[in-house]
This record gives structure tokens, C-alpha cells and sequence, in this order.
């Protein structure tokens, strides 16, 4: 097997690369033995998108696997490429050392693959063990045998470690429960492989804990398992080994023992420190006067989303908002827009200290907020342009006050004008824009509110470059007349290149709160991956 | 922002983009694409049916200052559908479905009704315009249940009406006392059967709430929320819509109309049965919203198809008798008649009839 690192993201042709063995690279420690499952040259393309080129991944029995990678980078499609929801393009999958295509999901499970996905799919209404039994249970005379069905699970159960009675009603439970008991359905199927696909993300401290307890029963009965998470602390942990996915490629396989969290983090968002380094940023405006802040957040906080949070935002300022995929980004916005209401704390715009309760509480003190998540809470897709860049100003001035159609026709045709929209018809409907017009659309729906706070999640995501750098360049004119702006991005240069202050994410929470005065892409990449390590050595210690 | 360029927004200068763009459709195109040409054509075959099983049919004459007809009767008919399917159209088109209507209808009725008997003149004006006040305005507070349980306990609209669909028709023999209550009162006879102005008053109410409705809608911006609710209510709330009070609006304004229209169904026979007033209406009054071109998933909605939708059904009912169809057929052949139009209606089937039409059409120009 080759030793070499499999250079990040090469253009190499796919076909020409390997006859000869596998393509993962190892890490620092030798094999344990034949892997369990072993995907070779994946290749997946859903029409002309390559979704995933030549990856490979190797399970071996005992281990925890972890899959990395920033969103979109492929782990889910190489999941359902083993669970046989997708057909792969091209590459092979071996089970036990013999070559098997799994054709439907059945057949994966059939196969001893099991996969545990992120929302619970059981039936609430049915108890633990019905849930656990479900579709093989034991019978007697024909009918169902709840005794040996009870007695059965709870064999399982108490395997697993779980104090949880068969006969109760699964829904009663909490999720984290629910997610055990999905779990110990999994493994209950003989299963060889079990895939758990951000099993964490709603669950709180204490329920991980537990979480973690039954896997590592699991690694020691010799179970392959595959761990999904966006949590790096969770991630070192509990796993041995990494795949680390970027763009639908392979970038390498580790061990986790001999990778540093910032190596990690590196190696998923895809550059090297010196070539970050390089990079030129343009310095942000000089830092505005402070005076009373517009809004200050006081200990904002909601049970498994964020953890209490303070921040002030001043007039003119751009904050912008680091952090990877589920560090807390979106929540603390969307906490500070009131689209989630907050469990602690509170938020004061302008001092006048009142819980906003709702998007329309907030509107009406000036705050826009656009998602991260444009066609599901931004885009009304059979309304026309128009409508959609006036829907928020028309919901705050009442039904009955229309906009008048002069007024319409002209901020329509500015805003148009002003963000270059195409096709530049305010009558054509938003389902029939691209992304990035839709984005602009989204925007002017917030500009023309004359907002004093925008709150932006993620604007420039999946649009291409020149929608992008028009963005940019606008929110730096609006903070330069003095609108107040929150950037989150998963790009950091785009967050440096625009903010005047920087707030940074992870797990959670806040963990580092800085003027933007020359800070490089990599001193946040330490930052991120720095907190684990400082918390990792006192917690060790 | 770059405003150096004096850039001229136009249509017409679009990027010459021959391949994707919309490109000019043909006259034949654009009617086939018009959202009322089925609706319309569906009716205009139905009357054509009528016409031809009875050649007076589209005759109307003028007799004592009154217009009368097959055409006047079946407009008659139609009223309290028409109302209906108003109602139902802003609830559709909130995502919503109201199925209590018919309940509240008889509701409407038997309470009117049992304060006309109940009062010291029966035959007074007064006490008709009373009575018929009160049944609107119980119909009324129970749109605000219907609107409470929807937007605010977030109950499934179908479920939280079904409550009241099944609940109203108990109420109502309640306000009865299971009798069939025969009123003697000319005002309120004349709800259903008097005229104004030659046209029947039924009508004329019918068509007052409608056009108030499109008014409401159309003029101001209520009809541009109710969609944005209706076709995503996530991105509505963050906008600040307040979706909640859009949805019981609705639910409300259904509830005056089937109070509105419960009236004149009793008001046509002079009595009110509660175990059969406004029976099944809810079911007719959703297929005149389905058949006017409002798509049951919410979101863009058309008052206009819904009056085209409520005429066609009126008409229907009445073409059943005059072809000669044995009353036992009658649901069969309802039946079948609304599963054409619905195929119609369907944008599959519309597409392949409309692609079918414009190849020959563009092989006869090119060739």
C-alpha cells in the first residue's frame, strides 16, 4: 500500500489512477487487520456534478470512523453510496473481502450495514421494544409474542448499558433516548457496520456521554462504526480513525491519535497555513467611534443551540461571525433576530431592554435578518420579484396600506438597477432566478426596510464569484453609511476581508471576540482549534 | 455600487439568450397557458350540452321588472356556492381547508330560522333582519374557533374543521330541537327568492361579497400575504407577516360566508332542516375552488376561477335533469364529469395537449 499524502484535492483523471491497490493513504499506524468494509474509487455524479471522484474508505472491525469534512464536502452521499441509496458511477465495494453492490437499502442492512441518521425514523407511538422489533417479530401461534418480543429487547438493552423499560412508549422518551433506542434497533440486526450519522447534534452533554458509553460497548464486540459530527471535541474523543473528505474528494486517512485539531481543520477547509498567510486582505475601515451600542445581548441563550452569549453591535460596525459548520453561527443569529426565542437572556436594541419575541419584534426595532437558508425561509417562490423585494416592507406597514404603485414601481426598478438583478423584470417570479438573483432579491427585501442592524447568514453561499464580490462591496458601502452589520460566513476570507470585528464559534458558543485588526485566516483556524487543545490539557491534566 | 454605467432596466433589451429565455409565445400558446381557459371552456361545453338537450335553454326574458330563465335560476343556484367558494379560496389559499362550512350553513339557518318562529311577529321586516344578524355573527365566532384552533393551537386545518363539521350539524338540531322549523316571513323568503334591480337578491349578494372579497384582496396587500403565507410560511414569519392573524382572518371570513350562504338556503325554502341544510356544500365549494385553478397546496389563488368553478357546478346540477339522467346516476355522473375537468386542469395533462397544439401549429408555419 502506497505511504505517500494523497495531495489535497488533485485534478488527476479519474480510471488512470489506481489497479493497484487502494488509494488511502495511511497514517502513522499499521493496519489492524482486514477492513470489514472497504470502498474503493468511489465515483458518484449526479448530472454533470461530480458528487464524489475516486474516494475511498476502510472500516475495520473495533474501530470508531470518524468521516470530516465542511459541508457538501460528500460524507453523506459516501453513507448512502455504502447503504445502497445511491448506485455508485463507478468503483467497487467489498464486504468481508467479497465484492457486493447493494442495489437498495435493504440489501445494505441485509449485509450487516446499519445506519442511524439524525432524526429519529420510529414509530413514537409504539413502545422500546415494538420499535426494536419491528418487522421480525417473534411470533407464537401467528401472533405476536410480546413476552419473548420484551424479554428479547431487553437482552439487548441491558447489552448496551441502557436503562430504558421495553414496554414503555417510545415517544415519552426524550430524543436522545429515542436515538439510543434507534441505536440499539441497529445493532440488534447483527450488525457489522453501523453508521452514525450526526448522532450528537441534538443531544446535550450528559446524553453524549451515554451516547459515547454504548459505542465504545460496541467498538469492543467489534463493531465497525462510522461517526459523523461536526463537534471536533466529540470527534477526538471517541473515534481512532479519520477520512477526511473535501469537495467530493479523498484528501487523506488518518489515525486520530496523530493529528492535531488544527492539522484536521486545516486538511478539511483546504489550504495551508503559508498559503493563507499570503493571501492579501484588504484592511477593514478604521474601527468606528463606539457611544452606546444598537444592540446588546446579555447572556443570550437557548437549550441546545447556544450557550448564553453577551455581544454588542455598534452603528457602522461589520461583525463578522467565524466559526465551522454548527459552531452556533446561525442560532446566535437567528437568536438575535427573534426567529428562535431565546430560553435565557435578553437583547436591548438601542436600550430599550425587552425580549424580542418574534421577527416582527424585531423588524419594527430596525434588525433585518436573512437566512442562511434561502429557499426554505427567504425565497416566496410563486411570487413574483416584485413582491418579493417589497414583502417585508409591506408586512410592517399592514395589509390595508398598501404600497403605492408609483412608489412600488420606482424601489423596485432602483433596487433592480442598484444590485444588478436578471432578468431585470420585477414581474418575473423568483422561482425562475438563479441563486445568486435570488440572493440580491433576498437582500433588497431588507435594504428597503432601511434597516439599522442586517443580520446576514451566510448571503454569498452556493452563488457564483460575481454575485459575490457584488455583495461583498455592498455591505461594505452600507456599513460606511452607517448600517450596522453581522456577516457570518463559512468562507473566513470573505469574513476577514469584510469585518471590523470578530466574533468566533465553536461548539456553541463564543470563545474569542477581537478587532479585526490583521488577524489572518489561519490565527483563526488557532483560535478554533486552539480552545480544544488548551481545554483538552487542563481537562487531561 | 456601480452606477457609472447608465444602464437601462428594460425587458426588451434582454441578453439575446435564444437557447433558455422566454422566448415570445405564440397567441395560441399564452391562451392555453391562461390559467381560466379551462374552467371557462368547461362551462361553455356544459352549456352547450344544455342547449342542445333544450334549445330555450340560454333564453331570458323580462316579465314584471324580473329577468327569469334557465340562465337566471341556475345564477340563482349558485349563490350559495358561490359564497362558499369565496371563503374557501382565502382558507386554500393559506395552505388551509375548511370542512365545517356545511355545519356552520345549517347553523346559520337554524338559528335565523327558530328566531323568526320564536318572535312576537313572526312576518316583521325587523325581526328577519335580526335574526338573520345573530346567525351570521354565531357563524362568525365560529370562524374564530376554526381560526383559534388552526393559527394559534397549530392544529391541522383539516382536522381542527372537522371538529366543527361534524359538532355544528349536533348544534344546529340542538337550536332546532331536531325539527324541521318552517318560518312565514316575506323579508326573509325574499333573501332567496326576491329581486332587485330584475336580478335575484341571492345573486346580487353573492356577487357583493365577492367583489368586495376581490376588492379586499386585489386592492390592498392582503391578497399578496395570504399568498406569501400560503406558499412559505417560514420565509413569511421571518419577513414579519403576521401569519397568525392572516390565517384566522380567513378562517373567520369563511365562516361569515357560510353563514351568509346558510341563510339563503333556508331562506329558499322558508325552513331549515339541520340534518340536511348546506349538506356536502363544503365538498362543492372545494371543487369550485379546484376547478377555478387554485391549487389545493396554497399560495397563488384565483377569486375569478372560483366563480367560474361555482357557476359551473350550479350548472351541473342542473344539466343533470334536463339530459335525462336517472336521478340514481347522478354523483356517478358528477363524478365523472368533475375527474375531466380536474385531468384538464392538470399541468401534465395541459402540457401535453398544449405541446400537441403548438407542433402542428409551428410545423404548419415552418413548413
Amino acid at each position: 500500500m502506497t505511504q505517500t499524502d494523497v495531495p489535497p484535492a488533485t485534478d488527476d483523471v479519474p480510471g488512470q489512477a489506481t489497479d493497484d491497490g487502494p488509494t488511502p493513504a495511511t497514517g502513522p499506524q499499521p493496519d489492524p487487520g482486514t477492513p470489514v468494509v472497504e470502498m474503493r474509487d468511489i465515483s458518484i455524479t449526479f448530472g454533470a456534478v461530480a458528487a464524489l471522484s475516486g474516494v475511498s474508505l476502510r472500516l475495520f472491525p473495533g474501530e470508531v470512523h470518524a468521516l470530516m469534512g465542511e459541508n457538501g464536502a460528500g460524507k453523506s452521499t459516501l453513507i448512502k453510496a455504502l447503504t445502497g441509496v445511491y448506485t455508485i458511477d463507478s468503483g467497487t465495494i467489498l464486504v468481508g473481502g467479497r465484492e457486493q453492490d447493494f442495489a437498495t437499502p435493504a440489501a445494505a442492512q441485509g449485509a450487516g450495514i446499519s445506519t442511524v441518521y439524525q432524526e429519529v425514523n420510529l414509530v413514537p407511538n409504539l413502545t422500546v421494544a415494538e420499535n426494536m422489533m419491528l418487522g421480525r417479530e417473534p411470533r407464537r401461534f401467528g401472533m405476536i409474542d410480546h413476552r419473548a418480543m420484551n424479554r428479547q429487547a431487553a437482552a439487548t438493552l441491558e447489552r448496551l448499558g441502557l436503562d430504558v423499560a421495553p414496554g414503555s412508549v417510545l415517544g415519552d422518551h426524550p430524543i436522545a433516548v429515542q436515538q439510543l433506542v434507534a441505536i440499539a434497533r441497529a445493532v440488534d440486526v447483527e450488525a457489522r457496520v453501523l453508521i452514525l450519522d450526526e448522532p450528537t447534534s441534538s443531544l446535550d452533554s450528559d446524553e453524549v456521554a451515554k451516547l459515547f458509553e454504548v459505542m465504545r460497548r460496541l467498538r469492543e464486540a467489534g463493531v465497525a462504526i462510522v461517526f459523523v459530527s461536526h463537534f471536533l471535541d466529540q470527534v477526538y474523543e471517541i473515534s481512532d480513525r479519520m477520512t477526511i473528505l473535501r469537495n467530493g474528494r479523498l484528501v487523506e486517512e488518518r489515525m486520530v491519535a496523530g493529528t492535531t485539531q488544527l492539522e484536521l481543520v486545516q486538511r478539511m477547509i483546504g489550504r495551508d497555513l503559508e498559503v493563507l498567510d499570503q493571501l492579501d486582505r484588504e484592511p477593514a475601515s478604521a474601527a468606528p467611534t463606539r457611544g452606546t451600542p444598537l444592540l446588546t445581548a446579555v447572556g443570550l441563550g437557548r437549550k441546545g443551540s447556544l450557550e448564553a452569549t453577551d455581544l454588542e453591535l455598534y452603528d457602522g460596525e461589520v461583525i463578522g461571525v467565524a466559526g465551522l459548520l454548527g459552531s452556533g453561527r446561525t442560532e446566535l443569529a437567528r437568536l438575535l433576530f427573534g426567529a428562535d426565542s431565546a430560553d435565557t437572556g435578553s437583547v436591548e436594541v438601542r436600550a430599550s431592554r425587552r425580549r424580542l419575541r418574534s421577527p416582527r419584534h424585531a423588524i419594527d426595532r430596525k434588525i433585518a435578518f436573512s437566512s442562511e437558508d434561502r429557499k426554505g425561509e427567504g425565497v416566496i417562490a410563486d411570487l413574483t420579484v416584485a413582491d418579493n423585494m417589497l414583502l417585508a416592507l409591506q408586512a410592517s406597514r399592514g395589509w390595508l396600506r398598501p404600497i403605492p404603485q408609483a412608489t412600488r414601481t420606482r424601489l423596485v426598478a432602483d433596487y433592480i438597477e442598484a444590485l444588478d438583478i436578471r432578468p431585470a423584470d420585477p414581474n418575473a417570479l423568483m422561482r425562475h432566478l438563479s441563486g445568486g438573483n435570488q440572493q440580491k432579491v433576498l437582500l433588497a427585501r431588507w435594504l428597503v426596510t432601511e434597516p439599522d442592524l442586517l443580520i446576514l447568514d451566510e448571503p454569498t453561499r452556493g452563488i457564483d464569484i460575481g454575485a459575490k464580490t457584488q455583495i461583498q462591496a455592498l455591505v461594505a458601502d452600507l456599513a460606511a453609511k452607517g448600517m450596522s452589520v453581522v456577516f457570518i460566513s463559512a468562507e473566513l476570507e470573505e469574513v476577514l476581508r469584510l469585518s471590523d470585528r470578530l466574533v468566533v464559534m465553536r461548539d456553541r458558543r463564543k470563545i474569542a471576540e477581537r478587532p479585526n485588526d490583521g488577524v489572518s485566516v489561519s490565527d483563526v483556524l488557532e483560535i478554533i482549534a486552539g480552545e480544544a487543545r488548551s481545554e483538552e490539557e487542563t481537562a487531561h491534566v | 455600487m456601480s452606477d457609472t454605467l447608465p444602464k437601462v432596466p428594460d425587458t426588451a433589451s434582454a441578453p439575446p439568450s435564444a437557447g433558455d429565455g422566454p422566448a415570445r409565445p405564440s397567441p395560441l400558446a399564452r391562451a392555453l397557458a391562461h390559467p381560466l381557459l379551462w374552467p371557462v371552456l368547461a362551462l361553455v361545453v356544459l352549456l352547450a350540452v344544455n342547449v342542445a338537450a333544450q334549445p330555450g335553454f340560454l333564453e331570458v326574458r323580462l316579465q314584471d321588472g324580473h329577468l327569469f330563465g334557465s340562465v337566471i335560476d341556475i345564477l340563482r343556484n349558485s349563490a350559495p356556492i358561490m359564497l362558499v367558494a369565496t371563503g374557501m379560496t382565502l382558507v386554500i389559499a393559506t395552505r388551509g381547508i375548511d370542512l365545517s362550512v356545511g355545519a356552520i350553513a345549517a347553523i346559520a339557518g337554524a338559528i335565523a330560522c327558530t328566531q323568526i318562529v320564536g318572535a312576537a311577529d313572526q312576518g316583521a321586516a325587523s325581526v328577519a333582519i335580526i335574526a338573520s344578524t345573530t346567525a351570521v355573527a354565531a357563524c362568525v365566532l365560529l370562524g374564530l374557533w376554526n381560526g383559534f384552533l388552526v393559527a394559534v393551537l397549530g392544529i391541522q386545518p383539516i382536522i381542527a374543521t372537522l371538529v366543527l363539521m361534524v359538532a355544528g350539524r349536533g348544534l344546529a338540531m340542538l337550536v332546532t330541537d331536531g325539527q324541521i322549523t318552517t318560518v312565514n316571513n316575506d323579508t326573509f323568503s325574499d333573501l332567496a327568492s326576491g329581486f332587485v334591480l330584475t336580478l335575484p337578491i341571492a345573486l346580487i349578494i353573492a356577487l357583493v361579497v365577492f367583489g368586495l372579497t376581490a376588492v379586499l384582496t386585489r386592492r390592498t396587500a392582503l391578497g399578496m400575504l395570504i399568498e406569501a403565507v400560503g406558499i412559505n410560511p417560514e420565509a413569511s414569519r421571518l419577513a414579519g407577516v403576521r401569519s397568525r392573524t392572516i390565517i384566522w382572518t380567513v378562517y373567520v371570513f369563511a365562516g361569515f360566508c357560510a353563514g351568509v350562504a346558510g341563510l339563503i338556503i333556508a331562506a329558499n325554502t322558508s325552513s331549515v332542516n339541520a340534518n340536511s341544510l348546506g349538506l356536502w356544500i363544503e365538498l362543492d365549494a372545494i371543487l369550485a375552488v379546484v376547478i377555478g385553478g387554485t391549487s389545493l397546496a396554497g399560495g397563488r389563488f384565483s377569486l375569478a376561477g372560483t366563480l367560474v368553478g361555482a357557476v359551473f357546478i350550479a350548472t351541473l346540477a342542473r344539466t343533470i335533469p334536463t339530459i335525462g339522467i336517472p336521478s340514481e346516476a347522478n354523483y356517478l355522473f358528477k363524478a365523472v364529469v368533475v375527474v375531466l375537468v380536474c385531468l384538464l386542469q392538470s399541468p401534465k395533462a395541459r402540457a401535453a395537449i398544449g405541446s400537441l397544439l403548438t407542433a402542428r401549429h409551428s410545423k404548419g408555419a415552418t413548413s
